[in-house]
């Protein structure tokens, strides 16, 4: 494909402005996600959005490294399994104090992170793909080995985290205003830390080791120490995680969890301060929609991110930086169209799969033939 | 005269290969030496063993008295060893300030800050902006280094090492690619700031090599076959032949 149809424009100081403004909205919205649950008598908003926003910390974490640092880790689940891990057994063994649970589990990930990163670092490109993705898959199959503690069956968490007077977890909206404002003060941090010197060494690693050390950067202390506080982040996700489903399992560290983050990244806009929050929020929403309709969501939900790639470069964020109006409405479109789709067929998959397939391979077919007339009039 | 960089019986084999073929060199303060050689006379891969990217099978290498020969490459450049490089290695992302900024920032302490923002670190910017302006790019300082021209790129290049303060400054053909208007530009740029750095310079462009160097030295087949003023380097009938061609050595 040409790259002509996004030449993009440098990016001028009010497009960048404008996704700021939307991502400090949506972070907003987000806040009265518990109002609107009572307001509308809808108890699964709740439970929705409180998934969202954790896995949205997640992805922020990921956005660190993958986006800022250009370490593309394909086993970031893994800590969320470490995070929840640790509450899990610590629970099933009668500490609940969460002052214990929640230090020592992120702690925990924190050293875990560290012993994938010195192992992995060392490696570049694909390697390092791999590597962090054999890695992470240790961890889960030692998740599935700990008969102890239920195996591949996963465990039960009896009794939520303990703050004392402090916080009621069992209260779902305490909850998700605890889970809100972790990720708030997350967003926050990352702004932060790459925009200091720490964040300039980690930016400039990515776009050029080999002169970073030239110019006299250990590069590989400040990329593992972003590793480091990355696997720290996400295992605070994942003692969210465990917290709020009541339950821990391998699962929630299997390697297509770790591909579900990357592509929550990918699609709400790398190396962006509010993509991964864009991407979490229209992943966790399309999967919703998708698979109520058809357990082979992933059919249609495969060519949509085709799509993306495609025609928005730089994910939801990027379309918004280069003000790309045209292709958010689309997006937007296009997530009606489903969602009209859908509730018309209601259990049929095979017509709306049908239609949707075809549907992307006309817009494929029209983005050919534009870029074709468009190189034609160039010549 | 104090030598401030000195090698001595450098040996780099590649397999079958002898880049490096028993290189002596020194280099006394504030001159400009040039190390001239035809295609493949392992200019770039002496180059390598200076800074750090490649391991000598023998010899030394010596800077400000000191045995380098085993020390990794950041703390050869924090020990104040800068290099350009022969194919543009800049941060396209970053503005040219930016890309200057990171330079200054690598050899003030380290980079552990979480907090406070780099781009408003007026310690990172000043020196920053102070570089450009040596090289001629003050007013092109907050353009995003991948819209900059080839020959601003280059510029860009040399300011990010003179950011670092360095006491020896590598130039690998920095002059490559350019036209004559911006040629013309680098040798004044040099030229102004001669005397105040060490300055090892390879090059392929023989009028900018002349106009600037103190002393020249001939590499062929990886070996020195003579150093000396620019005026014995043109006499010199075994550098016509070798390096000139036999035509000049005709003449």
């Amino acid at each position: 494909m040409s790259s002509a149809s996004h030449s993009s424009a440098a990016p001028t100081a009010d497009s960048t402005r404008l996704s700021f403004i939307v991502g400090l909205v949506l972070l907003g919205f987000l806040g009265l996600i518990p109002i609107l649950s009572v307001a509308f008598e809808d108890p699964f908003l709740l439970t929705l959005f409180t998934r969202i926003v954790i896995m949205a910390i997640a992805a922020v974490s990921l956005n660190l490294i993958l986006g800022y640092g250009g370490m593309v880790s394909f086993g970031h689940a893994a800590y969320i399994g470490v995070g929840g891990y640790t509450v899990g057994i610590l629970a099933f063994h009668g500490v609940h104090a969460a002052w214990i649970q929640w230090p020592l589990a992120v702690l925990i990930s924190g050293i875990v992170a560290a012993l994938i990163g010195l192992l992995s670092l060392r490696t570049k490109g694909i390697f390092f793909i791999m590597i962090t993705l054999a890695l992470s898959q240790l961890v889960y199959y030692l998740g599935n080995g700990a008969f102890a503690y239920g195996g591949d069956d996963g465990l039960n968490i009896m009794k939520r985290s303990d703050f004392g007077g402090l916080l009621n977890l069992d209260n779902r909206p305490t909850f998700y205003y605890l889970c809100w404002v972790i990720l708030l003060a997350t967003v926050f941090f990352v702004h932060r830390t790459v925009n200091s010197r720490f964040g300039m060494v980690l930016q400039g690693a990515k776009s050029n080791d080999r002169r970073m050390a030239t110019i006299g950067f250990p590069v590989h202390r400040y990329q593992l120490t972003a590793f480091v506080l990355a696997g720290m982040i996400c295992g605070l996700a994942g003692v969210l995680t465990a917290t709020f489903t009541g339950f821990i399992s391998p699962a929630m560290m299997h390697w297509s969890r770790s591909g579900d983050l990357i592509v929550m990244v990918v699609l709400g806009g790398m190396g962006s301060l509010f993509g991964p929050v864009f991407g979490t929020v229209a992943f966790l929403l399309l999967e919703e929609v998708l698979s109520s309709w058809t357990e082979y969501w992933k059919i249609v939900f495969g060519p949509l991110l085709v799509l993306v790639v495609l025609f928005a470069r730089g994910g939801i964020d990027g379309a918004m930086v280069r003000g790309q109006a045209g292709t958010l409405l689309a997006g937007c479109a296009a997530f009606f169209l489903l969602y009209g789709i859908h509730t018309a067929y209601e259990d049929e998959w095979l017509i709306p799969t049908l239609i949707l397939v075809a549907a992307c391979a006309l817009v494929w077919v029209a983005k050919w033939a534009v870029d074709r007339k468009k190189a034609a009039s160039h010549d | 005269m104090t030598e401030v960089l000195k090698v001595s019986n450098l040996v780099k084999r590649f397999g079958g290969l002898t880049a490096t073929d028993n290189l002596s060199l020194d280099l006394r303060q504030g001159e400009i030496h040039a190390v001239i050689g035809p295609n493949g006379a392992g200019k770039t891969t002496m180059i390598g063993q200076l800074i750090g990217e490649l391991r000598p099978d023998a010899g030394t290498i010596h800077f400000m008295g000191q045995d380098i020969t085993a020390m990794p490459v950041h703390q050869r450049s924090a020990s104040g060893i800068a290099r350009s490089f022969q194919i543009t290695s800049i941060f396209q992302n970053f503005t040219a300030l930016d890309n200057v900024a990171l330079a200054v920032q690598a050899h003030d302490g380290h980079s552990f800050r979480f907090w406070a923002a780099a781009r408003k670190d007026k310690s990172l910017r000043e020196p920053a902006l102070q570089a450009l302006e040596q090289v001629g790019l003050a007013h092109r300082a907050d353009i995003t280094a991948s819209a900059l021209s080839h020959g601003e790129h280059r510029q860009l290049e040399i300011a990010m090492a003179l950011a670092t303060k360095p006491k020896l400054l590598l130039l690998d053909e920095p002059m490559a690619g350019m036209g004559p208007e911006d040629s013309a530009r680098m040798v004044r740029m040099l030229q102004g700031i001669k005397g105040s750095v060490t300055i090892l310079l390879i090059e392929h462009d023989m009028d900018a090599v002349f106009a600037l160097a103190d002393r020249i030295t001939v590499l062929v087949y990886g070996h020195a076959i003579a150093t000396g003023l620019p005026d014995e380097i043109r006499r010199n009938a075994q550098v016509r032949q070798a390096y000139l061609g036999d035509e000049a050595a005709a003449e």
